[in-house]
C-alpha cells in the first residue's frame, strides 16, 4: 500500500467515525458545534501520531503479553500532555471541551491504530497512518458537528445563517445518533462510487 | 512483533520502564504548564470580579461556610479610596442539568446585586447555556436585583426571576448557586462590613 492510500484511506474508505464506528463517545458527546468537532478531532489526531510514533519506535523492546498496558500508558501519557497544555495555552478551548479530553485514553481509535497498525509498521508509515486517521477523525466530526450546529442552532462556527433558533433535538444526544445515523448512510454512497 | 520473550522478568522491566519514563515526561510537562495554568485561571478568575463589581482599586480575599453546601465560598471585597463599594462571591451549585455550575456574583455593601456572571457551567448548548452572557441577555434581570424584597427563584417555584424555556433546571440550579451566594453575604453581613483592610 502506497503512503498516498495510506494517508487518504482516513477520509472515506476508513474513515474511523463512518465505516470503522471507532471512537462514537466523542464523535458523538462534543459535536454539539463545528469549532468542537474540530478542536476535539485536532487533539485526537496529536495523541494519534504522537502514540503512532512511540509506539513504532518501541515496538520492538515490549514483549507482546504486557504490549497493551504498555500502548495505554503511553496514550494516557499523551491525553495528559495534550489537557495540560491546552488548559495553559488555549483556556477558551478547553473549557468547552475540558471534559472530554480525558476521554481520547479510553477512544478505541488510537488503541486500535496503535495495535492494528504503529505495532506492526515502520515510523513514517506509522505517522502517515496516524495523520490519515486523526484528520480523517476530524473530517467527521467537523462534517458531524457542523450538520447539528446548522440544523438545531442555525449558525455555523458561530455566524447565524437564519432567524430562529432550529430544531432543538439536534443539540441534544439524540440528534447527534440522528445526524450519525446519515452521514454514514451517505458516506456509503460516495465509498461505493469512489472505490 | 515482539523479539523480547514475554518471560516473567521481562514483562515486569518493561512495564516498571515504561511506567517510569512517562510519570518522569508528565512531570516535565507538569512543571511547564503549571505556571501559565494558573495564570489563565487567575485571569478568568480576575475577569469576572471586574466584571460583577464597580471600580476598586483594592481587593481583600475571605472566605465564608454558606448555611447550605459543603464547601466554603470564596469573597472578594473590593475597595475604593478605603470605602467598601463591593463583593464578589465566587459561588457555585450542584443543582445543574450536567455537573456544578460556578457563578461569581457581585453585590453592593447593603446586599443589591450589581451583576453575575458564569464562571463554568456543562449545560446543554442551546438550551441551558443561556446562562451565558453573550449567548443570551437572561442573566442581565439579575443586575439591580434586590433579594432581600424579592426571592431567588424561577417562576414557576414561586420566586421573581424569569425562567428559561426549555431550561428550568438550569435557570433554577443558577437561582440556587445565587441565592447561596447571597444567603452567605447576610448571614456574615457585619463581619464583611467590618473588615480591616490589611
Amino acid at each position: 500500500m502506497g503512503q498516498l492510500q495510506n494517508f487518504t484511506k482516513g477520509f472515506v474508505k476508513d474513515n474511523p467515525v463512518f465505516v470503522l464506528l471507532l471512537g462514537l463517545c466523542p464523535a458523538l458527546g462534543v459535536t454539539t458545534s463545528a469549532f468542537n468537532g474540530l478542536g476535539m478531532g485536532m487533539a485526537t489526531t496529536f495523541v494519534l501520531v504522537s502514540s503512532n510514533i512511540v509506539v513504532s519506535l518501541i515496538k520492538n523492546f515490549i514483549p507482546s503479553k504486557v504490549r497493551i498496558p504498555s500502548f495505554i500508558v503511553v496514550i494516557a501519557s499523551f491525553v495528559t500532555i495534550t489537557e495540560l497544555v491546552m488548559e495553559a495555552y488555549m483556556p477558551a478551548l478547553f473549557e468547552s471541551l475540558g471534559l472530554f479530553i480525558p476521554l481520547i485514553v479510553v477512544n478505541c481509535l488510537v488503541m486500535g491504530r496503535a495495535e492494528a497498525f504503529a505495532s506492526k509498521n515502520n515510523t513514517f508509515s506509522s505517522i502517515v497512518d496516524g495523520l490519515g486517521m486523526g484528520l480523517g477523525f476530524a473530517f467527521a466530526l467537523t462534517l458531524l458537528g457542523g450538520l447539528r450546529e446548522v440544523l438545531g442552532t442555525g449558525e455555523i462556527f458561530g455566524l447565524s445563517l437564519y432567524a430562529g433558533d432550529g430544531m432543538l433535538v439536534f443539540v441534544l444526544a439524540p440528534g447527534a445518533f440522528i445526524g450519525l445515523g446519515y452521514l454514514v448512510a451517505l458516506n456509503n454512497i460516495v465509498k461505493k462510487k469512489l472505490y | 512483533m515482539a523479539k523480547k520473550e514475554s518471560t516473567f522478568a521481562n514483562m515486569v522491566l518493561t512495564l516498571i520502564i515504561v511506567a517510569a519514563a512517562a510519570s518522569f515526561t508528565l512531570a516535565t510537562v507538569y512543571n511547564l504548564t503549571k505556571e501559565p495554568i494558573e495564570r489563565a485561571r487567575e485571569a478568568a478568575r480576575q475577569e469576572a470580579i471586574s466584571r460583577v463589581l464597580p471600580e476598586f482599586d483594592e481587593l481583600v480575599e475571605k472566605s465564608f461556610m454558606p448555611p447550605t453546601g459543603s464547601d466554603s465560598l470564596q469573597f472578594n471585597l473590593g475597595y475604593k479610596d478605603g470605602e467598601l463599594v463591593g463583593v464578589a462571591v465566587a459561588t457555585y451549585t450542584g443543582m445543574g442539568y450536567s455537573g456544578v455550575i460556578r457563578a461569581m456574583v457581585g453585590f453592593d455593601p447593603d446586599g443589591q446585586i450589581i451583576d453575575v456572571v458564569h464562571l463554568e457551567h456543562a449545560e446543554t448548548p442551546g438550551l441551558g447555556d443561556k446562562i451565558e452572557k453573550d449567548k443570551s441577555d437572561w442573566s442581565d434581570q439579575f443586575q439591580g436585583f434586590d433579594p432581600r424584597e424579592k426571592t431567588l427563584k424561577v417562576e414557576p417555584d414561586g420566586g421573581d426571576i424569569d425562567n428559561i424555556t426549555a431550561a428550568t433546571i438550569t435557570a433554577r440550579a443558577y437561582c440556587d448557586a445565587i441565592d447561596r451566594a447571597f444567603q452567605t453575604f447576610k448571614e456574615n453581613h457585619a463581619s464583611i462590613i467590618n473588615t480591616e483592610k490589611e
